[in-house]
């Protein structure tokens, strides 16, 4: 009995928080390396153009609402998932073609891509809080919970439970299908594996009739689609906050490093690696070891390996071990 | 023009805009925004140095100019004896464990034995650390933390001048830069922004949470001056007078007094970094960190321990930021760790730089005055274009309201633009190298 | 002439490599370019690729003039290239490079994939193998898989045999003669200067960008003067 309580509790504050997160970071991640495997930049933005697409799918939610629109019992923000995929895609092109061509048909180092992409930051960042505001928003409608916590415990009779918010059913399930559709898209399409083949060897992909702007294009309109997919479902999740994304720069381009940066598998995998590392090495596992150990070895403190305030700072020391460990990262992206 | 008609130029009308805020607005905001460009400027000098000698692009600033800012607390601020009773010898011993930890596992990573050995005695060096650390550390650090938490909960520190903090934050900086250093100057340049970007977020999140330390986000307020206070001044029978003689109101020019005694402090210590940096320059020194910058693999043919010297710029370098950052934290009379944030720290002097040129001391000085100036004056111009160029709406028309109550931000989207177009079409800053 | 490349001259920067060479190729024929070190051998196939922009000589392909077209277009007009370095996509697996090869002529695909793997038996065990972790000469294979997989009527090969040991060497030639027999022209820039010349039925010998000697492989095989100086005798 003592056992399954134990599993309920790391069910309900590690194991689900963990993958939803960990989705979250892997949608980020996924545009990070795409953008660093093909057009071979860190892009800075990548956060700024995330919060881009929730603000418009925001806008377009509350101009629903204001029609009386509802999607049911799922958020009726994901009617207009795709009117905001199609703007953030726009806005990307629209930065790629004034600011990163440039540079590229220059082939300029990668530490210039690297400063334009903070400036591209800068000026997003200011022009979403211009539209938007800077303060949090709530736009999260229909049903919360699938099951809560008290409805769990009620049919299981345990004394700990798990609940299952729909925005974690919802991020992880929309997770799993787009990746799937991704890897699915470039191991076996020729579009795909024209966009792997650019990422590999440029020169000779052009050679062998490969059009460099096409891949460019199809590259921003997949890291478009998943950025706003990653700030929409964030946003539901939690709450829309404009300073947010910034902050989470870093456990998304840790995600993308510690999977092996370039490789689309291990941004995936990185994203889950680090959103369930924060939660595991942050966790109090007071009450946990309370039902797992026998009465007299029941811990007092609470258990922790560090305190929860240092939760952004496990993904970043998980980057430097990696960093200097093994720097090409799991899947051995392309190296350092 | 010359480059130093150029300069001058700029100079030029960077003083007049200067002026023309002192008589349009006030004299104090003036020299309030001239303050605090001069310490933009020290800071946008050290990450120039970095970057124009080395190539480093160190996305920690922000974790260096904190660094000064806690230097700036533990030299200045009084010790709290009840404190330092209650678990000073606690922190003071989890301190040497974590000293004697750390040269344990250095020790045994260098040592000949097989890997299978440090594979395993490693994590559990630092495993039993941590422990022990934790053990040691924890009860001591709540007794501090219980101790009247509202008003202190913290040791304090060394009660001595804080002008002796600015240099002990840059050895701070320094020395921190260092272990940041050895780790991470191996990396490609875009990973170690990366890195030093997290290493920055990680310091900032030791301030922000070890209350013992720096009271965390509760900041500590009252850290003392090495400039009179306005109240003192106030209350000068001598000062009294010159006010009445000269017709000046006494309490705008008291404060006026204390930003020009700030002026001229920091100015000193400005110029005095701007002439080492110039005299380093054209130094032999400075000679070969510009041969080794400008072709990187004859240098080390050379015998040219590239390594090295890259270690030493971003100490130097560091150390600037952190001499910068405990100014900072002494013209602001307090510690605020939640106001280290990457836009506005780290990203700003990375603009500064950049549009100054790189590799250049005066383009620093530039970028550093002349950005901050610009992102101050962003937010009340920003608000002025705003409310014209929405003048023809109506005073309650939503979509003006909106726009006007968000006008502030425009100073996010002028320093994108700065950034880019100066990137784009001025990618040596306004003011190239070379002579 | 099928592949005729006039009073090339050209280099990088401001150094000028090739000085008024001239490189021709008939249709079904292997054609090699030798030389010393620096002689410009690789220089001027790259020119003739388009890889490299000539400030003087033209360039004639199939009848057009095809001096001022990139080498994206130049495939499409039936030029293969395989480069000497970095010829193949390390991180994907021979099928997939063969396929990356054929999506200039999509219906061809499986019936040249069919083809390349008669040519190369190898490549058809190893198919679903990363490229990456197979050795030099089983490389070179599929780089020049696919490189034939583009249909080319003119395949040209920047030193094939590079750091690939003497049992392959003889084996690639003979791959090399039987693509030849199948009609379509071959233009290679080769070190093994005896061996190349041994198959091929044209040799030009470029010393300093220029046109030493050009003639018949066998004639030049014989010619004391250029046994001397680069087959040793």
């Amino acid at each position: 009995m003592d056992f399954f309580n134990a599993i309920a509790l790391i069910t309900n504050f590690i194991l689900l928080p963990g993958l939803t997160y960990g989705s979250q970071l892997a949608l980020g991640a996924l545009g990070v390396t795409l953008i660093y495997a093909v057009l071979r930049f860190s892009n800075f933005a990548h956060g700024e153009i995330m919060s881009f697409g929730a603000m418009v799918c925001i806008l377009f939610t509350w101009l629903g609402q204001s029609y009386g629109i509802s999607f049911g019992f799922l958020p009726t923000a994901l009617l207009f998932v795709p009117v905001a995929m199609i703007f953030t895609i726009l806005y990307c092109i629209f930065i790629e073609k004034f600011v990163f061509s440039y540079y590229r048909k220059k082939k300029s180092n990668p530490i210039i891509f690297l400063i334009a992409s903070i400036g591209v930051m800068f000026f997003t960042a200011g022009l979403i809080r211009f539209i938007i505001g800077p303060s949090d928003q709530s736009f999260n409608d229909g049903v919360r919970f699938i099951f809560t916590v008290r409805e769990f415990k009620a049919l299981t009779g345990l004394n700990e439970g798990f609940g299952l918010k729909t925005s974690q059913a919802i991020t992880i399930l929309t997770t799993i299908i787009l990746c799937s559709l991704l890897f699915f898209f470039l191991n076996s399409t020729r579009t795909g594996k024209s966009m792997r083949a650019f990422s590999d060897n440029e020169d000779l992909a052009l050679l062998s009739g490969i059009d460099p702007n096409k891949v460019v294009l199809l590259t921003w309109i997949i890291a478009g689609g998943l950025a706003t997919f990653a700030g929409v479902l964030y946003g539901l999740d939690k709450i829309y906050k404009p300073f947010i994304f910034l902050q989470m720069l870093l456990p998304i381009f840790s995600a993308a490093i510690v999977g092996g940066v370039g490789n689309p598998l291990g941004a995936f995998i990185g994203g889950y690696i680090i959103a369930l590392s924060e939660l595991f090495v942050t966790f109090a596992y007071k009450k946990v070891l309370g039902y797992l150990l026998p009465e007299n070895l029941e811990p007092t403190t609470m258990m922790q390996f560090l305190s929860t305030d240092y939760k952004f700072a496990v993904s970043f020391i998980i980057l430097v071990i990696v960093l200097i460990i093994k720097p090409t990262g799991i899947f051995s992206g392309k190296t350092i | 023009m010359t480059n130093i008609q150029r300069r001058a130029f700029i100079f030029f009308s960077f003083f007049i805009a200067i002026m023309f805020i002192g008589f349009f607005q006030s004299w104090n905001v003036a020299l309030g925004i001239f303050n605090l460009c001069i310490i933009s400027a020290i800071m946008a000098l050290g990450v120039n140095i970095q970057l124009g000698y080395a190539g480093i692009f160190n996305a920690g600033v922000m974790g260096f100019a904190a660094l000064g800012g806690l230097a700036a607390v533990i030299i200045s601020y009084p010790p709290v004896p009840e404190t330092i009773e209650l678990g000073g010898s606690g922190v003071f011993l989890s301190l040497v464990i974590l000293l004697v930890g750390a040269a344990t596992v250095t020790f045994i990573y260098k040592s000949p034995l097989s890997s299978s050995i440090k594979k395993l005695t490693i994590p559990l060096t630092i495993l039993m650390l941590l422990i022990l650390f934790n053990l040691v550390g924890s009860p001591a650090i709540e007794r501090i933390e219980a101790f009247e938490p509202a008003a202190s909960g913290f040791l304090g520190g060394f009660g001595l001048p804080i002008i002796l903090s600015w240099f002990v934050g840059g050895i701070l900086a320094g020395i921190v830069a260092f272990l940041i250093g050895k780790l991470t100057l191996g990396l490609r340049s875009d990973y170690l922004a990366i890195a030093t970007l997290g290493i920055a977020e990680v310091i900032i999140y030791f301030l922000k949470n070890e209350d013992w330390l720096t009271r965390g986000v509760k900041n500590v307020n009252g850290l003392p001056r090495p400039v009179p206070y306005e109240v003192d001044l106030q209350g000068n029978a001598w000062f009294i007078e010159l006010c009445e003689r000269y017709n000046f109101p006494l309490v705008e020019t008291s404060s006026i007094v204390v930003k020009i005694s700030y002026c001229l402090l920091f100015s000193g210590i400005l110029i005095t970094i701007f002439i080492l940096s110039e005299i380093a320059l054209k130094s032999p020194w400075g000679r070969m960190m510009r041969a080794i910058r400008d072709n990187e693999i004859s240098a080390r043919a050379m015998g040219k321990n590239v390594k090295a010297r890259h270690l030493e710029i971003f100490i130097i370098g560091s150390a600037i930021v952190g001499l910068a950052g405990a100014m900072l934290t002494t013209l602001e009379g307090q510690f605020t760790p939640t106001t280290y944030q990457p836009l506005r720290f780290t990203f700003t002097v990375w603009v500064m730089v950049i549009i100054g040129g790189t590799g250049n001391n005066y383009g620093s000085l530039i970028g550093g005055f002349l950005v901050w100036f610009l992102w101050v004056e962003a937010e009340p111009l920003g608000l002025y274009l705003v409310e014209l160029l929405t003048s023809p709406l109506s005073d309650t028309n939503p979509l003006r309201i909106q726009l006007i109550t968000n006008a502030a931000h425009m100073r996010y989207i002028m320093m994108g633009l700065l950034l880019l177009l100066v990137l784009r079409f001025a990618p040596k800053g306004i003011f190239p190298e070379g002579r | 002439m099928f592949l005729h490349a006039k009073n090339m001259v050209g280099g990088y920067g401001e150094t000028t490599i090739l000085n008024n060479c001239s490189i021709n190729v008939k249709q079904g024929e292997i054609a090699v370019i030798v030389g010393p070190n620096g002689a410009g051998k690789s220089t001027a196939m790259k020119a003739i690729f388009g890889m490299l922009d000539l400030r003087q000589g033209n360039v004639f392909f199939d009848g057009e003039d095809i001096t001022y077209l990139s080498p994206q277009d130049r495939v499409k007009k039936g030029m293969g290239f395989v480069p000497q370095t970095n010829n193949v996509f390390t991180s994907m697996t021979v099928l997939e490079n063969l396929e990356i090869g054929g999506f200039t002529n999509l219906d061809k695909i499986k019936s040249n994939i069919k083809e390349i793997f008669n040519l190369f038996p190898i490549l058809e065990e190893k198919q679903k193998q990363i490229v990456g972790e197979l050795s030099g000469g089983q490389r070179q294979q599929v780089a020049v898989g696919r490189a034939l997989m583009t249909n080319p009527k003119l395949l040209m090969l920047d030193e094939p045999t590079a750091g690939v040991s003497p049992i392959v060497v003889k084996e690639l030639f003979e791959k090399i003669i039987n693509i030849a027999k199948a009609g379509i022209a071959i233009l290679m820039v080769e070190q093994n200067a005896k061996q190349a010349l041994e198959i091929s039925d044209n040799g030009f010998v470029l010393v300093q960008g220029e046109n030493k000697f050009t003639d018949k492989g066998i004639t030049l095989l014989e010619n004391r003067e250029v046994r001397k100086a680069f087959l040793g005798g």
